[in-house]
């Protein structure tokens, strides 16, 4: 009996009991990432809010999508393909034209300028939110000019308008908003290739190095989308 | 003539099955890595539209998530429904849905909240505008719509 030794375990169930945790694991776990269109939503408007003061036609590019899943942009019919074409030439305004936002060059002078003087505003009201936001944008674009030199600054109000009809299909509204940022991130990427050597959306947000970089692009192209405030355009 | 019987008596050596327990654990592994617990049951059925400008959501810890589809079972028509967590639910409920999200989670993070909109995409816009339209009024102005990878343009 001595001799015989220690008995080996048998290993064999072993690889079963494995099994039966993968199919386990199989069956409770999903494969799926989760990747999507982030966007932010307006805050609530209170009924009392006065009006906005109107922005010039120009400065507002206006997407209308039907229950037809039609496209109307700037008041001509469009097809979804030429959208993206159409954000980037509302964005750069390449042929100066009077129908599309009037950029602005900005330089550092100008930047200085207002920083020093929304300073001293802020100091003689330090609790203005207001004053504080509008700091924290020049600062932004002070950033901007440090990293990539003087640039066209699209007018302030210039904003993309999207507006739907509850009839549009779900997968077409997608469509538009994608096409809309496709057009966005393309002039982004190819500002970000030139000053910096890669495109902007290899950029990490969670790099110290490459934030200031993310802040400047974003100050030149800013994604400005807006949604209308829901109402029917009318159903057919 | 012994020569012969010896090799007819030889059995196959066994092949060893010492390590199959390691690769199927390196399996295991693999699939704990790189999948997500299921959280919730679809009770709709949604099959989401395609888009090429993505982000991935960072914290899944911090996504809420509302499903709009038409619902797997039959009985229910075919209109879409909404479903929050495990129930289906109307309108009105998502206020009180997001409150109650909101009151789970630490101080720090509430602003990092992101409501993950899973929406089937022939469902029409006119729902999902009034979920938005209730998200905004909850406050809960972060949101995603959940997409797959792919060509927008032939949806």
């Amino acid at each position: 009996m001595a001799r015989r030794g220690l008995q080996e375990i048998n290993a064999g169930s072993m690889a079963d009991i494995a099994f039966l945790l993968l199919i386990f694991f199989l069956v409770t776990t999903t494969m799926d990432q989760d990747i999507g269109i982030l966007r932010q939503l307006p805050p609530p408007v209170p009924d009392d809010m006065e009006k906005p003061p109107e922005v010039k036609q120009r400065n507002v590019y206006e997407v209308l999508v039907n229950s037809n899943d039609q496209l109307l942009v700037e008041g001509q019919r469009m097809d979804i393909r030429d959208l993206k074409a159409g954000a980037i030439e509302f964005y750069t305004n390449p042929s100066q034209s009077p129908d599309l936002p009037q950029l602005t060059r900005v330089s550092r002078t100008v930047v200085q300028d207002n920083l020093n003087k929304l300073r001293q505003a802020l100091s003689e009201d330090p609790e203005n939110k207001e004053i504080k936001d509008k700091i924290e944008t020049w600062e932004d674009k002070l950033i901007a000019i440090e990293l990539i030199g003087d640039y066209s600054e699209l007018p302030s109000s210039a904003l993309i308008s999207l507006q739907n009809d509850r009839g549009t299909s779900y997968d077409m509204y997608i469509s538009v908003q994608n096409e809309l940022s496709a057009g966005v991130n393309e002039l982004r990427n190819t500002l970000s290739e030139e000053k910096f050597g890669v495109p902007y959306s290899a950029l990490n947000t969670s790099d110290d190095n490459d934030k200031p970089k993310i802040k400047a692009i974003r100050a030149v192209y800013p994604q400005r989308i807006s949604e209308a405030e829901p109402k029917d355009l009318g159903t057919n | 003539m012994s020569k012969f019987g010896r090799k007819g008596k030889k059995k196959n050596p066994e092949i060893s099955t010492a390590s199959l327990p390691d690769i199927i654990f390196m399996l295991l592994f693999f699939f704990m890595v790189v999948t997500v617990m299921r959280e919730d049951d679809p009770k709709v059925k949604i099959s989401k539209p395609n888009a090429t400008e993505t982000e991935k959501l960072e914290k899944k810890s911090l996504v809420d998530y509302i499903n709009v589809g038409p619902p797997v079972n039959k009985i229910l028509g075919t209109e879409p429904l909404i479903q929050l967590d495990d129930s289906f639910a109307d309108l009105s409920d998502i206020r009180q849905w997001i409150e109650d999200n909101r009151e789970r989670r630490d101080e720090a993070e509430k602003p990092a909240i992101t409501t993950s909109l899973k929406v089937d995409k022939d469902t029409r816009m006119g729902i999902v505008t009034d979920i938005k339209q209730e998200l905004r009024e909850a406050n809960a102005l972060k949101i995603n719509y959940s997409v797959n990878k792919g060509s927008a343009i032939d949806n």
